[in-house]
């Protein structure tokens, strides 16, 4: 303890210490300065969802107009011209289930990737830690999410088809599929701040995925033998999933979605890794 | 002895800059560029954090700084553009990592590189105070508790729940401002945000800033003003090209950094960029200044006619307003002429105008004086202003060792009180 020049007490013990040098070796995630720093995380989160759909005439419709009306014309030319099965469920439900799923998922994906790259004025004005970007894109992602799902509970009512009680593990699926969505995110966000050919794959990313991923098409139309490998996809196992407990006909996949548990972690401790080794260079290559 | 807040010790950051790529010339060259350039280019974006000694398209930002500061230092930065003064910054607050070197420090950082860091121009006032607080590190609860102080200090109390983007330029500034003048850290980093707003703001500001390093908490301040230097700080350190050149008090070193321009008579400002704003149409080319019989000189005696010229360009009959001040090392303004006050109307006579402006009997005293010089179009709105571009020093030979003080020196009568006004002065010569 000592007497600064104004005479005000600074008893240094109980000042945070920093110790600011290079870093090397594999960077930790500093847990105590997330706590700190999560009000700027809500405030983040609420700024993305209140500037989202400002000066727009439909404002939050647009949530549900993009899944809906890719429904209809998925419907159109999958269900009825190309006649794809859908598990005994009418197509549209059947699809429109999946489509809110990988309307977030796609979503969370692209505007996570492109985050860092677009907080280049606060990333190199400011301290913070910068995983709370990405992050930020996944969970102000999930407004449109829930209200996409109000027109499928909708649907669900004119379909008269109706959740079992395997509908509790719902909540588990979504943090899965936040958990995939945010491993994928930061992997590519950390990737873009130096190789900015990522933004140009992205789209081509998302569409690829999507049709490897039992959307327009059920999961019972790959042949057996394939379907671990096919699973290997971790949405395959949560979109199949999502079916199972919002549409209750099929059984539950508990297979797939064991696996997809595991690939989410992986792709989450794989995404968070990377970033975290990458990110001091941030300010310097944006 | 009490242990220092912050300990730098040899700091480095290496920075890669471009280097001028080959260009094609021939469509094949292009095509065959086009399909080799890949490989090419992700070796650059390799090498882009990679660090390198011997590379060309690497500069030093900062090389083997090393101070230390003690609890409740107002330190001010000073040092000409590219020195280094932002990079050491910019790693204070842990923006980036130093390429080697460390620094300890003890205490939350909190640093105001820019004002409105953050602000989204569709969310009101009230959201962007919240917003821009936590970004800049506060806690909700913290923010919650200033809120009142943030909204009196900006001034914007009507306008809380306006989108900002409907904000005038100036209000826009001071709720930024507000916001960050009440962040409670103990080390408190300020990066020449008081170039913006208007002179009463910049006041305000310069104020609370006084108040926050008045209550013991450690500050760096970079700024151009050097005036704020010697006002606000209690130390300060010279960069020169990524080097500390000189720490210690901040009226020396001041003078050090502005006598490194001195004892020129001529500077060619086509090509100078320190303390340089304004992008009109009209450019100042070049000062100088020169004696009663037209000689370029630096160096002037009391009472000896100094005339500065000043080289112009711009289109020729454009009216212009053309302002020169003349501070002493203390960054104090001590003359100021303007065409405006000695009733002029300056035209531009061709594409390159030379004006001169000559002090026919300059009262100031022995020292050195900094001229910065400020060009307007006819509406006075500025074009181009040089700060402190040129410097020239009175030297005279006043007998006695009496050295006088004041940057001005005026002649004064002196007599007995029965004679108020005497013919003669009453007393002799010395």
């Amino acid at each position: 303890m000592f007497l600064s020049r104004q005479g005000a007490f600074i008893d240094m013990s109980t000042q945070p210490f920093i110790h600011i040098k290079p870093k090397k070796g594999l960077q930790l995630i500093d847990f105590r300065e997330l706590v700190h720093y999560r009000d700027l995380f809500a405030f983040l989160v609420i700024r993305d969802i209140k500037v989202k759909y400002k000066q727009t005439v439909l404002g939050g419709l647009w949530a549900v107009i993009q899944p809906f009306f890719l429904m209809v014309v998925f419907t159109l030319f999958f269900g009825k011209l190309a006649k794809i099965p859908s598990d005994g469920i009418p197509y549209p439900i059947f699809n429109y289930t999946a489509m809110i799923a990988w309307t977030y998922f796609a979503g969370a994906i692209n505007t996570s990737s492109n985050s860092i790259v677009g907080s280049g004025s606060l990333i190199s004005k400011v301290y913070f830690p910068r995983v709370i970007i990405p992050l930020t894109s996944v969970l102000a992602g999930l407004l449109d999410f829930s209200l996409a799902f109000i027109v499928l509970l909708g649907m669900m009512l004119y379909y008269h088809i109706y959740p079992t009680l395997l509908v509790l593990v719902l909540p588990g699926l979504v943090i899965l599929m936040m958990l995939t969505a945010s491993g994928v995110g930061m992997l590519l966000a950390a990737l873009n701040a130096k190789y900015r050919d990522i933004r140009y794959t992205i789209p081509f990313l998302v569409q690829f995925w999507m049709f490897a991923t039992p959307i327009v098409y059920p999961a019972s139309m790959i042949p057996e033998r394939y379907r671990m490998i096919y699973a290997l996809n971790p949405m395959t196992g949560i979109i199949e999933g999502f079916r199972a407990v919002l549409l209750g006909r099929a059984a539950f996949p508990t297979e797939m979605v064991l696996i997809s548990i595991v690939l989410s972690l992986g792709l989450f401790i794989l995404g968070l890794t990377y970033f975290k080794q990458v990110e001091r260079y941030f300010a310097d290559v944006i | 002895m009490s242990s220092p807040i912050i300990q730098v010790k040899g700091l480095s950051k290496q920075y890669h800059i471009g280097l001028r790529e080959k260009t094609n010339r021939t469509f094949r060259e292009a095509v065959t560029d086009a399909f080799t350039a890949p490989v090419r280019n992700f070796r650059n974006l390799r090498r882009l954090t990679k660090v390198e000694n011997d590379n060309p398209a690497v500069i030093w930002a900062l090389r083997d700084v090393s101070f230390d500061v003690q609890p409740g230092e107002v330190v001010g930065i000073i040092g000409r553009n590219g020195a280094g003064k932002s990079t050491l910054l910019k790693i204070l607050s842990r923006i980036t990592e130093p390429t080697s070197g460390e620094i300890r420090l003890h205490g939350r950082v909190a640093s105001l590189l820019e004002v409105g860091t953050g602000f989204h121009p569709e969310l009101t006032g009230r959201e962007n105070i919240y917003l821009n607080g936590t970004i800049l590190g506060m806690r909700k609860h913290e923010v919650d508790r200033k809120f009142d102080e943030i909204v009196a200090f900006s001034e914007i109390e009507k306008f809380l729940d306006t989108p900002v983007k409907r904000y005038s330029s100036g209000m826009y500034v001071r709720l930024a401002f507000a916001v960050a003048a009440h962040l409670e850290p103990e080390i408190l980093l300020v990066d020449e945000v008081l170039a913006v707003g208007d002179a009463a703001f910049q006041k305000k500001c310069l104020g609370k800033l006084k108040d926050v390093s008045g209550t013991g908490r450690t500050t760096f301040y970079v700024s151009h003003n050097m005036g704020s230097i010697v006002d606000l700080c209690t130390k300060a350190i010279l960069l020169d090209k990524g080097t500390l050149k000189v720490s210690g008090p901040p009226s020396g070193i001041v003078e050090e950094y502005l006598s490194a321009n001195s004892n020129k008579s001529f500077v060619d400002l086509t090509r100078w960029y320190e303390e340089r704003s304004g992008n009109g149409p009209l450019k100042l080319s070049f000062i100088e200044t020169i004696n009663q019989s037209g000689r370029p000189v630096s160096q002037f005696s009391y009472g000896e006619p100094i005339t500065f010229r000043i080289g112009i360009q711009g289109q020729p009959h454009s009216l212009m307003n053309l302002g020169i001040s003349i501070r002493n090392t203390l960054n104090q303004l001590v003359l100021h002429f303007t065409n405006k006050d000695d009733h002029i109307s300056l035209e531009m006579r061709s594409r390159e105008t030379t004006i001169c402006v000559r002090v026919d009997q300059n009262l100031l005293n022995d020292g050195d004086y900094y001229v910065t010089v400020w060009l307007g179009d006819k509406f006075n709105i500025l074009n181009d202003r040089a700060g402190n571009c040129l410097s020239f020093s009175i030297k005279s030979d006043v007998q006695g060792d009496i050295r006088s003080l004041g940057s001005i020196r005026i002649p004064a009568r002196w007599s007995f009180d029965e004679d108020p006004h005497p013919e003669r002065s009453d007393f002799e010569n010395l």
